[in-house]
């Protein structure tokens, strides 16, 4: 792609977990923006979101690393892109009531709340559809998560852009609307109920046939993924980024 | 998690025949429900309905519990205040005492589990049946209920056609539910006539016309309320509507999120006590306002919607949490998400609030609440809110995330860290045991996207600083 100067921006909001642990999602959720047009923007001076400690009870240092990422976020008016429902879920839903309402930070918030799009829901009708490459059938497993069902609302865009790809048969778990298990600290604090539900969410998962489970959150992947590993079982976890962009058949510099 | 309430948990979670009985009962309840509302564009209004109807009924509390004293005195009923369960116990025994009572038939009611009234007559020597046939079987087995609906939801029908055996004599024939309820009728039957006193709790209390309404299945709730000469109606605060206009909404939204069911095969309307020119009827109707902490609630702004619950019990159907360890774990009267809330309101946080611990946040429960309580987000403040009252059982947490504030604060310490991890990434690092035990622990990339997005903004510039 060439570097057009009039090309829109947008920001990308890596999450720590993608940052540390799977840079690859990131790196896909950027060509991804890339093909379908935009310029990003990754600053460096990102880190979390805050939404660990937000969820487990301490407001204040939730609240101070809000404002950080707020600030780092609002140089530039242009949309905030986030590569997991869960966090953009924290920033666009939780950002603007953190802060003592009317209060300029809560201002500024709502501000940020209003330009930040979950990764898929953000590109699902900018994506190339008609340039579809030939590929053989696959059925593809998707977990939808809970941000994305219910916070973020995004679940039905993942399956609206999956369902558009040519050869692709997408299957669902059984309980499909239940949680993981994973909770961010839920899975250490309440680790025996954290278990059961994992157990169970993985044993659905993989009695669907599905030959990767596609998510775009990767707090649930690293949940199901290290589950399955433990079990001794090869680890099926996809981003839903990094499937799109092997399913489009792009690469990326390293 | 330490504690009484983790060894309930591991208790209900290594009983699998427990777990299978949840499992499948929270699932037919979840079917139904959602058949029920299978009109979308309904449900979203006639949850808005139902949510204003409840928001500002908490909102005018006081008004509309005083019109409803007011009503309900022109009725004929007499109107007793409680501001605790204490106070609502003995103003049921001066009554029960007034009339010498020895035997008392209760219809289905949360309320009087939560001011524990039956152990409370009991040590009176005043004997209280359960007439509600899941209620029934609690008592008789010496437990409490499970769930707020359905009270004996934890057993199957083996289970309790052995406790009928052992407890009652009387055997029935292997899976004939038919033959368990026709037992439960022939005992309670004799006990409704005996009976001197009937108690009920009260789904609904209209303030303009003074009147209670009880939304049953059994049948049980109407005689409870008119076969005895005397009704004590029990209801906590919060349950007054301002009119039988609101009625509708609300009781589509509870009976459908309950059970599923259009309508209930009862709804009673009590407005008075037998008239002179009525052949039946209760001499005497009682209602007594239960406080015990809802005042409270009602005057908190992040929490009074608390209050809004009509009990139906979808949240507690809804969550994968209840789903796995049932309602007896909690330990609580009302379990669930809602009880979660509720509990450490009423009770306090330091005794209660590591009940706040066991939800994922998972939003399914604010999903189902034909009310709109915003479930998740109430234990999200209560979290917050205990984490600024109990130093004490949070101080090594509070470590945790103040290292962790300090990481992320200062983003050349986080990347530096993040670079630390990634280079000792093949050391076999010791996880959290409480992660560890049923997962590998996740390795750090070699490089991070931090250090890979520097990379590529000097090959390109096109990154930013």
């Amino acid at each position: 792609m060439s570097d057009a100067p009039h090309k829109k921006q947008v920001y990308l909001f890596g999450t720590c977990l993608i940052d540390m642990f799977y840079p690859q999602a990131g790196l896909d959720a950027i060509a991804l923006l890339e093909l379908s047009g935009y310029e990003v923007i990754y600053p460096q001076a990102q880190t979390c979101c805050g939404q660990p400690p937000y969820n487990s009870g301490f407001k204040q240092p939730a609240l101070k690393i809000a404002k950080q990422t707020i600030q780092l976020f609002s140089t530039k008016d242009i949309p905030l892109i986030v590569p997991s429902a869960s966090c953009a879920g924290m920033i666009k839903h939780h950002y603007p009531k953190i802060f003592t309402q009317n209060s300029q930070e809560a201002e500024q918030a709502k501000q940020l709340a209003q330009r930040t799009f979950e990764l898929i829901d953000f590109i699902a009708d900018k994506l190339p559809y008609n340039q579809q490459p030939l590929h053989p059938p696959i059925k593809i497993t998707l977990h939808e998560s809970c941000s994305a069902l219910r916070e973020m609302n995004v679940a039905n865009t993942w399956r609206h852009v999956l369902n558009k790809l040519n050869h692709i048969e997408v299957v669902y778990p059984e309980n499909r609307q239940e949680c993981c298990g994973f909770g961010g600290t839920f899975s250490v604090k309440s680790d025996a109920i954290s278990a059961v539900m994992t157990q169970d969410k993985c044993q659905n998962l993989l009695n669907t046939g599905g030959k990767y489970i596609l998510s775009g959150d990767c707090g649930c992947l690293m949940n199901i993924g290290e589950h399955l590993k433990f079990e001794g079982k090869k680890d099926p976890c996809l981003h839903l980024a990094s499937f799109l962009v092997e399913y489009f058949g792009l690469s990326h510099e390293q | 998690m330490s504690s009484n309430f983790s060894t309930r948990i591991k208790q209900a979670l290594a009983d699998p025949q427990l777990r299978s009985n949840f499992r499948g009962a929270m699932d037919f309840l979840r079917n139904k429900r959602q058949l029920a509302f299978s009109d979308e564009d309904e449900w979203e209004t006639l949850k808005k309905q139902g949510a204003a109807i409840r928001q500002d009924a908490i909102q005018h509390l006081p008004e509309l519990l005083m019109q409803l004293e007011q009503q309900c005195l022109n009725n004929g009923i007499q109107v007793h205040w409680a501001q605790d369960g204490e106070e609502a116990n003995n103003i049921v025994l001066s009554i029960a005492q007034q009339h010498q009572a020895k035997l008392v038939i209760k219809g289905k009611s949360m309320a009087t589990e939560e001011i524990e009234l039956n152990d409370f007559l009991g040590r009176h020597n005043i004997e209280c049946i359960e007439s509600d046939m899941g209620e029934y079987i609690v008592q008789l087995d010496n437990e409490k209920p499970s769930h707020i609906i359905m009270p004996a939801i934890h057993k199957n029908t083996a289970q309790i056609t052995e406790l009928f055996e052992k407890k009652l004599g009387i055997s029935t024939p292997e899976g004939d539910v038919d033959a368990l309820i026709g037992v439960g009728r022939t005992i309670l039957r004799k006990k409704f006539e005996q009976a001197e006193i009937g108690i009920s709790g009260v789904n609904f209390a209209i303030a303009d016309s003074g009147t209670l309404c009880l939304v049953e299945n059994e049948g049980n709730g109407r005689l409870s309320t008119t076969a005895p000469p005397v009704h004590i109606a029990l209801m906590g605060i919060e349950k007054v509507i301002p009119n039988i206009q609101a009625l509708p909404t609300l009781q589509k939204l509870l009976t459908r999120s309950a059970t599923g069911q259009h309508i209930t095969s009862y709804l009673n309307l009590i407005s008075s006590p037998r008239k002179p020119d009525e052949l039946d009827g209760p001499k005497e109707v009682h209602l007594i306002l239960l406080d015990n902490g809802r005042a409270k609630i009602s005057q908190d702004q992040e929490l009074q919607s608390t209050l809004s619950c009509i009990r139906c019990g979808a949240c507690m159907n809804h969550c994968p949490v209840y789903t796995r360890i049932g309602g007896h774990a909690y330990g609580s009267t009302y379990p669930g998400p809602i009880g979660q809330i509720l509990t450490p309101q009423l009770k306090g946080l330091e005794q209660e609030g590591e009940l706040l611990d066991a939800c994922s946040l998972n939003g399914a429960c604010g999903e189902a609440c034909p009310v709109d309580i915003d479930l998740p987000e109430l234990i999200r403040t209560l979290r917050h809110r205990r984490q600024a009252t109990d130093t004490k059982t949070l101080s090594l947490e509070s470590f945790v995330w103040f290292i962790w504030f300090k990481i992320h604060q200062h983003p050349r310490l986080y990347q530096f860290m993040t670079r630390l991890a990634a280079l000792f990434r093949s050391l076999k690092l010791k996880a959290p045991e409480n992660w560890s035990k049923t997962r590998t622990m996740p390795k750090p990339a070699k490089l991070s996207l931090h250090q890979q997005m520097k990379t590529r903004s000097k090959s390109k510039s096109g990154g930013e600083k």
